[in-house]
């Protein structure tokens, strides 16, 4: 098939950057979205011009490091599929694509559609882990965990932390991502005892960075690739609420 | 202090801000319209519930202050969320796309809640302070009396809301704005239980069928006043 890009072009931060349009001709529809922009790269550097820069990992839809909006939907679209496990066969010969970078204040452009998602890694050091000592190895039925917890914390552990909630709401909010995070550890014991002190840190965090605040459009578990539910947020809400009241007036 | 930083600095405190002042304010929507509908109990019973509120000032003042904190405080945190919400946007994505399964009314809450504040404005000018040049009815609502049936001389809120009500230009902006807040409940109700974190994937559809049943009815009872004067059925 034959396509035509229209891709966000950007030198640096600095470049206030534009669209350029490219021809993507002989196009397999068996390819991945990521391959496809392969193609275009290597004509592109055998035309001796500058590669489109992008970023990826795994390729598998496991690392969230792929991260485009493809025709206005960050990842293209296609339910539960990240934009490298999205493949040409969902578009038409003759189409003209359009490819940006994630666009939030947060998550500055670095090169073309790179940005920079170091405000997620910030939050996650503020309050997303769990703090435990070394020692022995504890007895794995010691710590009882109820099914539907496990499995709730599993939903929100599925997060991969690509930032395409961000880019879809409508007020690049980084709520569904941070509130999986709060959920999938304060769900399970071990993270329970950090609890509230991780929903006040991870929060101030969040809006120290700058994102927008959720107005429960639903964007965001429309767009997220591995389905992480709106509700998490309301969790979070919750758990904010709680931690705010424990501390006192 | 720490909880009041909470609540004001943060964007989670702002949130639950909105959903405390928004529920606060559907409260008091509810109950004024099940006074209003008293009018269909006819002059007698409308005139007393009004000669009750008006000659209870430890009961109506606290109320109309609190009312007013109320509005300031949803009216400011949406103002300051919304300018946070710009701010974390700056550029555009090429050819504005709707965003993604986003409700018209999700989109528009800064709109229809700003058209709202306009009405309740225009409406206390109207019905509070009774502002003759606003009634387009071309008389003084202050002068329209009724004496109840134990004798007692009070206003009659009845003559005034039929007067009111019969200029068809001030019936339809009525009809819109109560249109208006039904779409911003419809989104309303629901977000207040998400941002007060009393939601869960049981609870959620629930939810969001409630917050429509609710605008709904709001919208009905409301609008059927006006619709009542206009059409005689309520003279
Ligand atoms: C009778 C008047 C009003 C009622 C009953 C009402 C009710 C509500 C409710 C229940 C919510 C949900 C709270 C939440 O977001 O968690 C809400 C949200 C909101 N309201 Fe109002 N409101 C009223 C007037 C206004 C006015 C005058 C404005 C304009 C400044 C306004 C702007 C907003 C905004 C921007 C939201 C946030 C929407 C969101 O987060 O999705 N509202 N309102
Ligand atoms: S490259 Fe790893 S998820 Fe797409």
């Amino acid at each position: 098939m034959n396509l035509t890009l229209k891709v966000w072009r950007q030198k640096n931060a600095d470049d206030p950057g534009q669209f350029e349009t490219y021809d993507a001709p002989g196009i397999i529809p068996d390819m991945s979205f990521l391959e496809m922009l392969d193609v275009v790269n290597d004509q592109l550097i055998a035309a001796g011009k500058e590669p489109i820069a992008f970023d990826s990992d795994c390729r598998e839809g496991i690392c969230g490091t792929c991260s485009l909006v493809i025709n206005g939907t960050p990842h293209g679209g296609q339910k539960a599929t990240t934009a490298c496990q999205l493949h040409m066969r969902h578009f038409s010969d003759g189409d003209t694509i359009t490819i940006e970078p994630w666009r939030a204040r947060p998550f500055p452009v670095l090169r073309d559609l790179v940005v920079d998602r170091g405000a997620f890694d910030r939050i996650i050091q503020a309050g997303g882990f769990v703090s435990v000592n070394t020692g022995g190895t504890p007895e794995a039925n010691g710590l009882p965990v109820l099914k539907d917890d496990a499995d709730l914390a599993m939903d929100a552990a599925q997060c991969i932390g690509c930032g395409a909630c961000v880019a879809a709401c409508k007020n690049a909010s980084a709520m569904l991502f941070v509130s999986a995070k709060i959920s999938h550890l304060g769900l399970l014991p071990q993270g329970k005892v950090e609890k509230d002190r991780r929903a006040l840190k991870m929060v101030a965090q969040m809006d120290q960075e700058g994102f927008g605040n959720c107005t429960v459009t639903g964007s965001c578990e429309a767009v997220c690739p591995k389905e992480i539910s709106i509700n998490f947020i309301a969790r979070m809400n919750g758990d904010y609420a709680v931690a705010l009241l424990k501390q006192g007036a | 202090m720490k909880l009041l930083a909470g609540l004001f600095n943060s964007s989670l405190g702002k949130k639950l801000l909105m959903a405390l002042t928004g529920a606060a304010l559907l409260l008091f929507v509810i109950g004024h319209l099940v006074g209003n509908l008293q009018i269909f109990f006819g002059p007698e019973v409308l005139n007393a519930y009004g000669h009750f509120l008006q000659s209870n000032v430890e009961i109506i003042w606290p109320a109309r202050l609190g009312l007013l904190l109320t509005v300031a405080l949803h009216i400011w945190s949406a103002i300051r969320l919304t300018a946070e919400n710009r701010a974390a946007r700056p550029i555009p994505y090429a050819g504005n796309p709707a965003p993604a399964a986003a409700t018209y009314a999700s989109r528009t809450m800064m709109m229809s809640g700003l058209i709202v504040a306009s009405f309740i404005v225009y409406h206390l000018l109207h019905f509070t302070v009774k502002t003759p040049q606003v009634n387009f009815a071309g008389e003084d609502f202050h002068k329209l009396t009724y004496q109840l049936a134990n004798g007692t001389e009070c206003h009659d809120v009845y003559a005034m809301m039929i007067a009111g009500f019969r200029q068809p230009l001030v019936a339809g902006f009525y009809l819109l704005a109560m249109f208006l807040l039904c779409l911003h409940l419809s989104h309303g109700v629901q977000a207040a239980f998400h941002s007060l974190g009393l939601k869960n994937k049981a609870w959620s559809p629930a939810l969001s069928t409630f917050g429509y049943v609710v605008a709904g009815a709001i919208f009905l009872g409301y609008a059927s006043i006006p619709l009542a004067v206009l059409t005689g059925i309520v003279r």
